[in-house]
């Protein structure tokens, strides 16, 4: 399985705010023991998608130079549910980047409808003796920063959430 | 200038939210780890929060020294903390209560020393200049 809990990002203001989005579909097996009968896209995962929105948002404002791992929640809350078909947008606000790591403000909506919301805490993961982590254990690799063409579109055209704000 | 009482009422407030323990849980005496319930990682995210709701910048390890604090073999000897030891941490924690901790200088009581009451005057003498 990947771990990849975003589709798409369709803002990103450096150092400010972004947008992403995830569609949830049947074809995610894990829907299908959450739960049967009954698929909802598990709390845990929106809470994986809002911390990967708001990850890349800090540790893009260090050119990821930073591992950024995610160190705490101290605020979470689940107002309702999303089920296969839902758009899942998630909003992060950066409130702090420093060098230690960083804080960041995420919602959860499906068109109108708040999800989810929560304020996330991220480490960055202290370098030792010149030693570089290996990337591959976390979550997005540079290869995979493709995700940052905002609201790019399947002919590979910008997107109209694309244009520049 | 802030007086010890509102420092301490805005130390309670950011101790509440960052640990979700209750107001009246958050008494000058209580220990972050032992009373509050603080992991390591709390740390980092009241050192933010400090920082946020003060105004101020605090160095990695000032507030809450890191392990390597006492890395020097000559300063712990078989899990306690030797005179040596107290002295280097008097000097990075001026804030902190080492008279209490020495009687009984054994490194897992360390974190004892992390006390509300430690936060209140570490930010008295950082909001005074002298930090």
């Amino acid at each position: 399985m990947r771990w990849i809990w975003i589709d798409r990002f369709l803002e990103f203001e450096s150092g400010s705010h972004a947008k992403a989005v995830k569609n949830v579909t049947l074809a995610e097996d894990h829907l299908h023991d959450h739960f049967p009968g009954f698929p909802v896209m598990p709390g845990s995962l929106i809470m994986e998608g809002m911390a990967q929105t708001g990850g890349l948002l800090l540790g893009e404002t260090s050119q990821f130079e930073h591992v950024v791992i995610l160190a705490k929640i101290p605020k979470l809350n689940f107002y309702g549910w999303a089920c296969p078909g839902d758009t899942l947008v998630y909003s992060a606000k950066l409130l702090d980047a420093r060098e230690d790591g960083g804080v960041v403000e995420c919602t959860a909506h499906v068109g109108d409808r708040l999800v989810a919301d929560a304020e996330i805490v991220f480490a960055h993961l202290p370098k030792t003796g010149g030693e570089t982590v290996d990337q591959k254990n976390f979550v997005f690799t540079m290869k995979l920063l493709g995700v940052f063409d905002v609201g790019r579109a399947g002919d590979g055209a910008p997107g109209a959430a694309a244009a520049p704000t | 200038m802030a007086t010890t009482d509102e420092i301490f009422a805005k130390v309670k407030e950011t101790l509440v939210d960052a640990l979700g323990v209750d107001e009246d849980e958050v008494t000058p005496e209580a220990s972050l780890v032992g009373d509050l319930g603080a992991e390591s990682i709390d740390f980092l995210d009241i050192s933010f929060r400090l920082e946020k709701n003060f105004a101020i910048k605090i160095p990695r390890g000032e507030l809450f020294p890191e392990r390597d604090a006492l890395a020097d073999k000559s300063l712990v000897q078989d899990g306690v903390v030797t005179p040596e030891g107290i002295a280097e941490l008097r000097k990075r924690m001026p804030h902190a209560d080492l008279d209490h901790f020495a009687a009984d200088p054994k490194v897992e009581n360390m974190s004892d020393l992390f006390t509300v009451k430690m936060i209140v005057k570490f930010l008295e003498k950082k909001l005074a200049g002298g930090g």
